[in-house]
């Protein structure tokens, strides 16, 4: 009896905070579906009178460029960022060194730091090089910045695959790169997808460099929805509608793979 | 090279079976390969990581307080003007109240609903998934949404207004209990509420997700055992849950500290530094001071002051980290 | 097994590569085509100015049809993105050809820093020295040598109100702060938001209080407020202070969270009476189809009748560009009546010479034509126009404090400590 009552006010709570984590959504989606003349401020949670996908329209007219860019952005930075963390994972797990543990300690410190702290002299060298204000200069600055994250779960996945293995290649004469082609690689199918998925929702969801770091034509889709939604001129719906265009492919993204984005959170969050 | 190296070691070479469960000496060619595939790395974090925040000490103790460069030395002269700004004073006490607030909810928040989630209810992949789903989301998308959401003229005040209480949110400039501490009021800024709960809305399903994996952890005949010996299932989890989630209560508030301490595309996208700068936080204000007032120096002195703040956390859990693995 | 991860590989890296190969070559990278074309650099992205700017593009182009012109205006914030992008790219060595600049003290800093080149042949050929005011070529010069060259006008102390309120309650448009205040009690009796304030970005406060301390200070001790020959603790400062405070009393709840666009648009759906505002606000009631004169009225700040705050537009050289000659031809267009009446219509602002054609723009244009001719003409300090950005960004803080905390004396300590950044 006893159990029965407390396990209807487990779902009286929970529904009803499930209700307070819905506000947002419900609000977005609705607004974003009314047409202009609908959007007011004191009909705000009614349902639209009839449903209007015209802002979507404008909403995308608007970020396509942006949301190309940012395309262009996160699958080559995901992809170099994703084997270059794979790699080093596969030395520090592996081939370890005297010192190993010491400089992957180093190496993640990287990953705390705030960004504030190294933007001055990031945007001087990307300007000397001429990658300044370029996708290209955003990319590299992602791939080296996601050294350190990438790293480390690559390093803690590897520490899951055991040593006999390798050493059983090795016997066999198998060097460096053959483990890693033939055994780390075909392992590290699971590894790849989590990190994978890690760094294209961090990459795509990134908005400090990419403010600092690109303008107008070049500028991914999160600042230019910030540009959108900066006044209460662009109209509401609009601003909805493009923040679910800019939404939609990390969403999707958890939707479809919510257990591998999971994994990727909790390998990301280092062994307490 | 790398591939030529491999053609030519001698090709299966007969293992001997009496050294078999000793690990074979590592050659030193694949050592030197190891160590030269993971140079490149090492160096990019040494140059882009390190480098540039020497970089970036050097520029807050210059004169460089203008769009063109002046790297004389100005000493501590940026730090000291900081710390006598209001506007700085105002973000350090932003900062603590919101680290507080934000982290506090987000883990006793995350630890709830995991205990919930964990009692084996229906429908619990739908509910962690809606608790969950605000993490793939960028700040500039909930900053966006929960400004429309909380806006003082429409949003839920429609709501509150039906109620007769008339909630100003972020504009609010009320601070509360409002003691003076040098130039700033001290207290809780009421407008950074609205940003808490932004920033709740979005995090909580990092701690329910680490939470959830610590209780998965806990052994199931340890709570059984505990149940035969005529424990309430409150004793249970005060006594055996609690002290076990302790180490991932430890990881959620490093986590969240480190976020809160350098948030910036959430404030900007929802609030900006607000009147008073009741929710300016370091992150905003470098920002503006350095790309929008051109005063590098002084830019340059607010990121080593917030990349020192969360160092202090940071390296020693990085320390207690690595002596746990070893 | 192996083969298929060699793939894999080769996949991804070409895949990355042919991706960041397109994208590098999708972005205009502005480091390539400098040489050749005239880039001109500008924050005019979208609407009436992005019209104005192509309309003036155009001119020149039929004037100079072998030369091409790169359009590089950088969006976002309202000019704020592209003085940032501006700013790595001179640090960089790598000027654009020609950059829109505020008159004053903003393109004072670029000419202090040694970057740009006079341009006193170039009025002198084209015998501009009395085409423009005199106290506006002052406004681009030091030491006699000439900067820049002005391409429209933006008048910055007007208060616009919304036409059928006032008529309704049978209302006259303020003349004096007197006046203003007795409106506002009047409005604020029928429920009516008096003044409508957008301070989300601070500047629109700072204007409000600049356009005070000039209406109490007049133009002259105004002026010799930037310059070090007026003090900040003078009774009319203090006086313009509590007048600015007394104002905030009569503002919208929910300024802090609005930007100037959604304070005109309270103006504009009745929901409050008054707003101060440069005059591009005619341009946006302009886009929202409201009619001069009888949607909106407009008249200057109180007591500032017969002064002008001037928000100005410039383009000078700056030094180290290839083609000097081409840059000097393009400012010619730029200066020339043709090229302002070109621009100045589409952008809704007027233009700086004083003998350009006023029947090719609208009735609150012609009106500032003729102001800006006869009136006394003034820097804005929140475009920074008045002083260095260093103080203005002091002032700003300050400002953004007094709005919530309304403490008069510390206010004026504030602007006190602030003007040492003046002297520099």
């Amino acid at each position: 009896m006893a159990k029965a009552v407390s396990r209807g006010t487990i779902y009286i709570i929970l529904i009803a905070l499930s209700l307070c984590f819905l506000i947002p959504p419900y609000v977005m989606v609705i607004t974003s579906l009314k047409p202009f003349d609908d959007v007011s401020l004191e009909h705000m949670w009614a349902l639209p009178s009839s449903l209007n996908f015209q802002s979507y329209a404008e909403a995308f007219d608007k970020l396509l460029p942006n949301l190309l860019n940012t395309f262009y952005l996160v699958i080559p930075a995901t992809l170099i960022s994703a084997l270059l963390g794979s790699l080093n994972g596969y030395v520090l797990s592996k081939w370890k060194f005297r010192g190993a543990d010491w400089i992957f300690t180093m190496i993640l410190f990287g990953m705390f730091i705030p960004y504030q702290s190294i933007l001055i002299p990031l945007i001087q060298f990307l300007r000397s090089i001429g990658l300044y204000n370029s996708i290209p200069g955003l990319i590299f600055v992602h791939v080296v910045y996601g050294i350190p994250v990438t790293t480390l779960m690559f390093r803690n996945f590897y520490a899951n695959i055991p040593d006999s293995l390798l050493e059983s290649a090795q016997m066999d004469g198998a060097g460096f790169l053959k483990i890693y082609r033939h055994i780390i690689m075909p392992l590290s199918i699971t590894g790849f997808v989590v990190v994978a998925i890690w760094q294209f929702t961090n990459i795509w969801n990134e908005f400090l460099f990419a403010v600092t770091i690109t303008t107008t034509d070049q500028q991914p889709i999160m600042v230019a929805l910030q540009n959108l939604a900066g006044s209460q001129v662009v109209h509401w719906n609009i601003q909805m509608a493009g923040a679910i265009l800019a939404a939609l492919p990390t969403l999707l993204v958890y939707i479809l793979l919510g257990k591998y984005f999971i994994r990727g959170l909790l390998a990301g969050s280092v062994k307490g | 090279m790398a591939e030529a190296n491999l053609q030519n070691t001698p090709a299966r070479t007969q293992p001997n079976p009496k050294t078999r469960p000793k690990r074979k000496k590592i050659r030193s060619t694949d050592r030197l390969l190891a160590i030269s595939f993971l140079l490149p790395s090492i160096v990019a974090v040494a140059v882009f990581v390190y480098g540039f925040i020497g970089w970036t000490g050097y520029v807050s103790l210059s004169k460089w307080h203008a769009i063109l460069p002046d790297l004389s030395f100005a000493g501590l002269e940026n730090y000291l003007t900081l710390f006598q700004n209001f506007r700085f004073q105002s973000d350090l006490r932003n900062t603590l109240i919101f680290t507080i607030l934000f982290i506090a909810v987000v883990a006793l928040l995350g630890q709830c609903l995991a205990v919930m989630i964990d009692k084996k209810i229906k429908a619990e992949s739908l509910f962690r998934n809606i608790f969950l789903f605000p993490m793939a989301l960028s700040f500039i998308v909930t900053g966006v949404v929960w400004r429309w959401v909380l806006n003082p003229s429409s949003g839920v005040n429609l709501l509150f207004d039906k109620l007769g209480w008339d909630l100003k949110w972020y504009t609010d400039t009320t601070i509360w209990p409002g003691i003076e501490i040098g130039k700033v009021t001290g207290g809780i800024p009421i407008a950074l509420i609205a940003v808490v709960i932004a920033a709740v809305w979005q995090m909580t399903g990092f701690s329910l997700a680490m939470y959830l994996a610590g209780l998965r952890g806990i052994p199931e005949e340890l709570k059984e055992a505990a149940r035969m010996d005529g424990a309430s299932e409150f004793q249970i989890y005060r006594k055996i849950i609690l002290p076990m989630l302790r180490p991932i209560t430890l990881s959620v508030i490093i986590i969240m500290a480190h976020i809160s301490l350098k948030i910036f595309d959430l404030i900007y996208a929802m609030t900006g530094s607000g009147a008073n700068f009741v929710t300016d936080m370091p992150g905003v204000y470098m920002f503006e001071t350095t790309f929008r007032s051109h005063n590098y120096a002084e830019g340059g002195a607010i990121a080593i002051i917030m990349l020192l703040s969360v160092a202090i956390f940071i390296v020693p859990y990085l320390i207690h980290s690595r002596k746990g693995e070893q | 097994m192996k083969k298929k991860w060699g793939i894999f590989a080769a996949i991804l890296l070409t895949f990355s590569m042919i991706l960041s190969a397109c994208s590098s070559t999708s972005g205009g990278s502005s480091d390539k085509d400098k040489s050749g074309k005239l880039e001109i650099f500008s924050w005019w992205t979208a609407g009436g100015e992005a019209d104005g700017l192509k309309a003036l593009i155009k001119v020149f182009e039929k004037k100079q049809p072998d030369l091409k012109v790169n359009n590089a205006a950088v969006a976002g914030g309202a000019g704020t993105n592209a003085k940032a992008v501006l700013a790595t790219r001179m640090q960089g060595g790598d000027p654009p050809s020609t950059f829109q600049v505020h008159g004053g003290a903003e393109l004072m800093a670029w000419v202090n820093s040694d970057k740009m080149q006079p341009l006193n042949d170039l009025y002198k050929k084209n015998g501009w020295d009395d085409k423009f005011p005199k106290e506006l070529i002052n406004m681009v010069s030091k030491d006699s040598k000439i900067y820049a060259i002005p391409v429209d006008i933006h008048r910055g102390n007007v208060l616009f109100y919304n036409k059928k309120i006032f008529e309704d309650n049978h209302l006259e448009a303020p003349k004096t702060f007197d006046d203003f205040f007795k409106v506002a009690d009047k409005l604020k009796a029928k429920g009516i938001t008096p003044l409508a304030l957008g301070d989300k970005e601070i500047w629109p406060a700072t204007m409000l209080f600049e356009n005070i301390l000039l209406g109490k200070l007049g133009p002259d001790k105004y002026k010799a407020l930037w310059t070090g020959g007026e003090p900040f603790d003078s009774p009319e400062v203090k006086e313009s202070a509590e007048i600015f405070k007394k104002m905030l009393g009569y503002i919208n709840d929910d300024h802090s969270s609005r930007a100037w666009q959604d304070a005109s648009q309270l103006v504009a759906d009745g929901k409050a009476a008054m707003n101060v505002m440069g005059d591009w606000a005619a341009g946006y009631y302009t886009s929202l189809n409201l009619k001069p004169n009888k949607d909106y009225g407009w008249i200057e700040t109180p007591e500032s009748d017969g002064d002008f705050m001037v928000i100005t537009d410039t383009f000078g050289l700056p030094k180290g560009v290839k083609n000097e000659g081409d840059v000097k031809k393009f400012l010619t267009v730029l200066g020339s009546v043709e090229g302002q009446d070109a621009f100045n219509p589409l952008k809704g602002s007027i233009p700086a010479r004083t003998d350009a054609d006023p029947s090719k723009y609208d009735d609150y244009s012609k009106d500032a034509m003729k102001d800006f001719k006869s009136d006394a003409l003034t820097p804005s300090l929140a475009h920074g126009s008045a002083a260095p950005e260093s103080y203005l960004t002091k002032v700003n803080q300050a400002v953004n404090i007094f709005v919530t905390q309304k403490n008069v004396d510390q206010f004026i300590q504030s602007l006190k400590d602030a003007s040492s950044e003046l002297k520099k």
